[in-house]
């Protein structure tokens, strides 16, 4: 108790002394690479700190962008090729999804099921009058624009209607529209599709960026009916109610795989013949995967403050044996023990507070003028949060101060003949 | 003005230990010059550093102008060192980044006085050691003789009751050494108290008493004719 009171009163004494400021200020003047070095150390520490700390948030973001855009309760079910010859079937037979398949799965499992769809992908030339470009196209379900997160920005979405007359209706991309269209509304407008004419009933966007942006959306009956009146489809996408959490999803991808295996009489120990993607899964690693890059962040930031602290130790232990002879001086010309003390102290704590401000704005100015230009490298909107941006830098100048402290009451209780007794 | 009795002062090195005083009886009046004598080893600086507070006795009484030193935690210490005494060193231990006039400033800052006080007062007495012109020059631009000058105004300058000089001539050639002498003998004329540890007989001849030490006694204690040094300042 006593010592904090003294302390404080210490504090006090130096913060008002005028002369005190005076007379740091010129040992800080006179001894400009000393205090350049330790503020250096100190801004250096902090910048970095704060910059790794940034880029490792920016990463988390580039990582939430690529995995968290799309519904997380969904299974992507693709045909394969078998690889075990079974009831009577040779190996490597192409297996191939058709319509039927789509009800079967609808009928059996209608307690996991929440929505379907089928997904034909193709490529094709589109046409607007003078404009024209190769474009993909995905034949689809009404159910797919929950699963893939499509926001209509204008009209709508494929429906069941759309399906059932198999209308040659379609949704474009926001960047189809504004290719093609320029600054025309392209509602009920018609574009060329291969040798097809379709119109245009809604406009979308999608947040997984330009690409997805490209992409023009149509009924897979109308798509099948062009290819012949087949009923093949590509692969089917099924999402799952998602209260049913993750262990539900595992049975059902287990009991969705031996359904289609069972009817496609693929060997049941044959994992090549039906390929799942349970996006559920795959989030659970991504999370883990975040959580370990947290970890790895907090540990390289910590580990720069660490190195910054040490840093600024070693400094403060140097300057003081430096200035070993100075404050024999000091002391011998009538400066008492806590003056010395205070003295060092003080200039410390002023240069790492000042250093360690400098380099705190210079990593934040840094962060944010990044914004996407580290995207290549998986850096995206690097930031820091003022919290742990403050708390960093206060740490470092306190412990800058504690690492004063210990040579600094060394150096005063050393008596003034040895630090003046001639080398 | 200065009174020690049966004073001890040992130093412990390793296992053994050295005795360095061996009972030292010793009255210095105010106004006196005293050259305290001896070889390397005589124990004559360690005298000094316990007359100056830099160093403690084991065992024995010292008064200073009618004060009883003993006891002292190192912050009364500073502060006897601070109204008492000055020094002066062989090697000056001027604070090399600071000027001249911040030199002999120093120690009225640490007696507490405003920056105007401790500036007009700090280049009185670098005028009084004819060094005005050279109050802005660090001590990197000065000669040894203006060194030890500087660092005899900064002894003054607190205007101590007691000077203590440790070999002051020790680190400047003959001439030099005779303005410092000079300067010291000067200041003496003028009332102050000075002690001059030196193992030189011709720097011992200018001031007015020689005290000879020997292993830690003193062996001789005699008042001498002064040499007076001409002004060379």
């Amino acid at each position: 108790m006593l010592r904090i009171k003294m302390l404080t009163r210490l504090l006090l004494g130096i913060m008002f002394s005028r002369d005190r400021w005076q007379e740091i200020f010129e040992t800080i003047r006179k001894n400009r690479l000393r205090t350049f070095l330790s503020g250096f150390t100190v801004a250096l520490g902090i910048f970095i700190f704060i910059v790794l700390f940034g880029f490792g948030n920016g990463l988390k973001n580039t990582f939430k962008q690529f995995f968290l855009d799309d519904a997380t309760n969904t299974l992507w079910v693709y045909p394969g090729t078998t690889s075990k010859p079974y009831r009577g079937f040779k190996a490597n037979r192409r297996i191939e999804f058709e319509n039927s398949d789509l009800e079967d799965i609808k009928d059996n499992f209608k307690f996991f099921l929440e929505g379907i769809t089928p997904r034909i992908s193709r490529s094709a030339r589109v046409r607007y009058r003078g404009e024209s470009d190769n474009y993909s196209t995905r034949a689809v379900a009404p159910d797919h624009q929950y699963m893939e997160k499509t926001l209509i920005m204008k009209g709508r979405f494929i429906n069941q209607d759309d399906l059932d007359k198999k209308t040659k209706n379609i949704v474009i991309g926001r960047l189809v529209a504004k290719d093609l269209f320029k600054k025309e509304d392209p509602i009920g407008k018609y574009l060329e599709i291969g040798s097809s004419a379709f119109k245009v009933v809604g406009i979308f966007q999608d947040q997984s960026g330009d690409r997805e942006e490209r992409l023009i959306y149509m009924p897979y009956t109308t798509q099948q009916l062009i290819e012949k009146n087949n009923d093949k489809i590509s692969s089917i996408i099924v999402s799952f109610r998602p209260e049913l959490g993750y262990t539900s999803a595992l049975v059902f991808e287990k009991q969705l795989r031996l359904f289609l295996k069972n009817k496609k009489s693929i060997d049941p120990r044959d994992n090549n013949g039906i390929r799942i993607r349970n996006v559920a899964d795959q989030i659970r690693q991504n999370q883990q995967f975040a959580s370990v890059l947290q970890m790895i962040v907090a540990f390289v930031g910590i580990g720069t403050l660490i190195a910054g602290i040490i840093g600024i130790s070693n400094i403060m232990v140097f300057v003081v044996k430096e200035r070993t002879k100075e404050l024999g001086v000091r002391k011998a010309l009538g400066a008492t023990p806590k003056s010395v003390i205070g003295m060092v102290l003080q200039e410390s704590i002023f240069i790492t507070a000042l250093s360690g401000i400098i380099g705190m704005i210079g990593g934040i100015a840094l962060l944010s003028n990044m914004g996407d230009r580290l995207e290549e490298f998986f850096i995206l909107d690097p930031y820091i949060d003022n919290f742990t941006a403050v708390v960093a830098t206060v740490l470092l100048i306190l412990f800058g101060a504690i690492a004063g402290y210990i040579p600094a009451k060394r150096a005063a209780r050393i008596k003034p003949i040895v630090a003046l007794r001639d080398e | 003005m200065i009174s020690i009795k049966n004073l001890h002062k040992s130093y412990k090195m390793g296992d053994s230990s050295l005795h360095v005083l061996k009972g030292i009886d010793l009255n210095v009046d105010e106004g006196e010059l005293v050259a305290i004598m001896g070889s390397s080893g005589s124990g004559k600086s360690t005298l000094l550093n316990i007359l100056g507070m830099l160093d403690l006795a084991d065992q024995g009484k010292y008064t200073l102008d009618n004060v009883l030193i003993e006891g002292l935690t190192e912050t009364t210490a500073a502060n006897y060192r601070n109204q008492f005494l000055g020094f002066i060193f062989q090697s000056f231990n001027l604070i090399n980044y600071k000027n001249a006039l911040e030199n002999v400033a120093l120690p009225l800052y640490y007696q507490g006085l405003g920056r105007k006080i401790r500036q007009k007062k700090a280049m009185e007495y670098l005028d009084k050691v004819g060094l005005k012109d050279w109050a802005t020059h660090l001590p990197s631009e000065l000669s040894g003789g203006q060194k030890q000058r500087v660092a005899i105004a900064r002894a003054m300058a607190s205007q101590p009751k007691v000077l203590l000089a440790d070999e002051p001539t020790g680190a400047l050639d003959s001439k030099t050494s005779s303005e410092v002498m000079s300067l010291i003998q000067q200041i003496n004329n003028e009332g102050k108290t000075i002690l001059v540890v030196t193992h030189e007989l011709d720097i011992a001849h200018m001031c007015k008493r020689i005290v000879t030490l020997k292993d830690g006694v003193i062996v001789e204690d005699q008042n001498v004719d002064q040499v007076i040094v001409g002004n060379h300042v």
